[in-house]
């Protein structure tokens, strides 16, 4: 168990380097194999130890493998240690199992690509990482993890390196992703100096032993804690990046802008759920900037063109839910509904990367249509992702993952009115935004023709995440339906349950809502896009589009707020004392070498000449001295 | 036997290397600039023969032979770098040969 459970990353880790290091000499097939093939043999593993894992419950509820001492400086003891129980598993399992379908699916989707080794080995290098990220016993290693998925998404944003944009576009989503880095490092020194110790296990107990509730020193180390957490998932205020990060191939963006990395942030935050619990505001924070960050990207995906794009806006709006719900404290249901999400979003991502390379690389929906009979299998499997995400009552799994935040963010001690009301805007939004793109870009009259037929290897891993972007839903049944959940038994043997307050019984009530708002939300795209309403197109041309459109205009902000000042700055910052004393020296050195070059004129008896006077002038120096 | 005061002796041997001297700076051809050198290094062999005969030591005729043996190496790595510069620009004269300047 503890062999497999460090092999786990270890394997994809191994991979990478084969693939970096022979790359050039390895064949297309061969290096496919390679790449697909470690992250499957991974998927299996973590199929292993998950069954051990539930063949030892209740009994031990967490399994831990020290491999080798990482740094070892006075007080310093860090550890290249791995710790799994039920969150680590449920992430490990996503991201293997999902990460395992989307590289096979790459492998049709990159055949003609000429970076083709390259790019499986940044994936393997990201599956590498973000398992050492959820594996990690101490927060450094976390840490470690944390920067490698950056790294790898900032590689593979900007792995068609030659069109400038996409190099802008990884920048852009680095340094953003730093911002909320560097506030994370901080509250990570905040807890060694207070703890001495990056263990998570102990410093969580530590912390809830010794820092009272609502004190300065937690809720400072919290909000700086999250500030990692909103870079990494795009939220509230470090949202920019995602939409922009779409500029990387199809499967990356569902493997690491959807599915893993965005979620990274989640993972955190219930990872060190303590320290929020002692931070009440900072817990509440998240709440409110999960139920804005929902509504401005559902606004935002409401308007894009670009089919991408809108999927992008809507994984910042989904994880906007995950995260009220870690605000509200129902932790399993964020997990829950990342699972899920990473089902569907894969989903329509790899869905969406089919549509795309077949129509020769369009990315306008207005220029797409018709498509619902030229490529049936890809249409039925997005059909059911966006169903799924739309939680169509019932019979998706989103309705019961997102059911049950929206459930939790009124009946919750922490949760609200306003928080439901929140999400279920959102959720009404989410309906719409998903089957306008379905209608606009399915339906209608045929705008491009496709190119080829994708091939088994792209279509077979859609129809197996069709398939549990449906029944994945019924692991967790409300107690109104069905009332089974062994995925938050799973969960709860790592996070607390999530208690009710006082008097709230209508479930069944709130349910009927969400379920009649969803149906709404479909109905209303129907009129708009399929029937083409008028009000569709006179929409389109007003202000309030155009702001939604460009992502309520965050980017113009920043870009007058931060970075024309700066660059401003440095402007007239140009000639500074610094800059004259280096361009003063470069001068001086320009000026020596003007005189003292010509000198060297390549005639060698002038050169003997000047060493006999040389030679000349030291004896009679040393003679007449 | 005749006796040679050594001032002369040195004089002699200090007269030969500055002609060896001018030639190396007033002759243009490569290989007379050789020979040239070739006279400033038996100058200085000279020097030792004659110190050697003054305080009665063998070392400073090992030293001729010393110096005689890298003059030998000296000359065979110069004749095979003038003939390749030879092959190169089709002539010997040194000003012609001048590539090694700054480019301005």
């Amino acid at each position: 168990m503890e062999t497999f459970i460090a092999l786990i990353p270890a394997i994809p880790l191994f991979s990478f380097l084969i693939l970096a290091l022979f790359g050039k000499k390895l064949s297309r097939k061969v290096a496919g194999f390679i790449g697909a093939g470690s992250v499957g043999v991974v998927a299996l593993l973590t199929l292993i130890v998950a069954a051990e894992f539930f063949k030892s419950l209740p009994g031990i509820k967490s399994y831990s493998v020290v491999l080798w001492e990482w740094i070892n400086a006075g007080n310093l003891k860090v550890n290249i240690a791995f710790r799994l129980d039920a969150l680590s598993l449920v992430f490990a399992f996503v991201v293997t199992f999902v990460g395992f379908l989307i590289h096979l699916y790459s492998i049709g989707f990159m055949a003609k690509d000429e970076g083709f080794t390259r790019f499986f080995a940044y994936m393997n290098l990201f599956v590498a990482s973000m398992l050492i990220l959820v594996l990690a016993d101490n927060i450094l290693l976390m840490y470690l993890g944390w920067e490698g998925v950056g790294l790898c998404s900032y590689l593979l944003i900007g792995f068609w390196y030659k069109v400038p944009a996409n190099g802008y576009a990884a920048r852009k989503a680095f340094i953003i992703t730093r911002i909320g880095d560097t506030a994370m490092i901080i509250g990570i020194f905040i807890l060694f100096l207070n703890f001495g110790t990056f263990n998570i296990q102990e410093m969580m107990q530590l912390a809830s032993e010794n820092w009272v509730a609502g004190s300065s020193v937690a809720v400072l180390t919290a909000a700086l804690l999250l500030g990692g957490a909103l870079g990494k998932s795009a939220q509230l205020p470090l949202q920019t990046w995602l939409p922009d990060a779409m500029a990387g191939p199809s499967p990356v963006s569902a493997l690491i802008h959807a599915a893993t990395m965005v979620t990274a942030g989640v993972y955190l935050v219930a990872r060190t759920h303590v320290l929020f619990s002692l931070a009440p505001i900072v817990q509440s924070a998240i709440a409110v900037i999960g139920a804005l960050t929902l509504l401005i990207a559902g606004f935002s995906a409401l308007t894009q063109h670009d089919l991408k794009r809108i999927l992008a806006y809507s994984t910042i709006s989904q994880i906007g839910y995950m995260f009220l719900a870690l605000g509200v404290g129902a932790w399993s249901a964020a997990v829950f509904h990342f699972m899920i999400h990473a089902f569907f979003k894969a989903l329509l991502f790899l869905g969406a990367g089919i549509v795309i390379l077949v129509l020769h690389e369009e990315h306008d929906i207005f220029k797409m249509g018709g498509l619902r009979k030229k490529m049936p299998v890809v249409f039925i499997t997005f059909l059911i992702g966006a169903a799924s995400l739309s939680a169509l009552p019932l019979i998706t799994a989103g309705f019961y993952s997102k059911d049950e935040i929206l459930w939790y963010a009124f009946s919750s001690p922490k949760g609200s009115l306003l928080l439901w009301i929140a999400g279920i805007v959102g959720a009404f939004l989410t309906a719409l935004y998903s089957f306008r793109m379905i209608f606009i870009t399915f339906y209608g009259k045929a705008k491009t023709e496709p190119a080829f037929k994708a091939g088994k290897l792209m279509t077979v891993p859609l129809m197996v995440l069709a398939v549990l972007s449906l029944i994945g839903g019924f692991v967790e049944m409300p107690d109104s339906f069905g009332n089974i959940h062994p995925f938050s038994d799973l969960i709860e043997n790592t996070l607390p349950a999530i208690v009710l307050k006082a008097g709230a019984s209508q479930e069944l009530l709130f349910q009927l809502l969400s379920a009649i708002i969803a149906l709404t939300g479909i109905y209303l795209a129907y009129l708009l896009y399929f029937k083409k309403s008028a009000f569709a197109e006179s929409f389109s041309q007003t202000w309030i589009y155009k702001f939604f459109y460009k992502g309520w205009g965050f980017d113009k902000l920043y870009d007058s707020l931060f970075v024309k000042p700066i660059v401003w700055l440095a402007e007239i910052d140009k000639n500074d004392f610094i800059d004259w004393w280096s361009i003063g020296l470069s001068r001086l050195t320009l000026f020596v070498n003007r005189l003292i070059s010509p000198t060297q004129n390549g005639k060698l008896r002038w050169y003997l000449m000047s060493f006999v006077i040389g030679i000349a002038l030291i004896l009679t120096y040393m003679i007449y001295k | 036997m005749l006796s040679v005061p050594i001032e002369t002796q040195i004089m002699f041997a200090g007269i030969l290397f500055f002609l060896g001297l001018v030639g190396v700076l007033v002759r243009r051809n490569l290989v007379f600039m050789l020979m040239s050198i070739e006279v400033m290094f038996n100058s200085a062999g000279l020097v030792f023969i004659i110190a050697a005969r003054h305080w009665n030591q063998p070392d400073g005729q090992v030293m001729f032979i010393f110096i005689l043996a890298v003059t030998a190496v000296e000359v065979a790595i110069g004749l095979a770098l003038i003939l390749q510069i030879y092959h190169h620009y089709k002539t010997l004269d040194v000003d012609a040969i001048n590539k090694l300047k700054d480019n301005k």
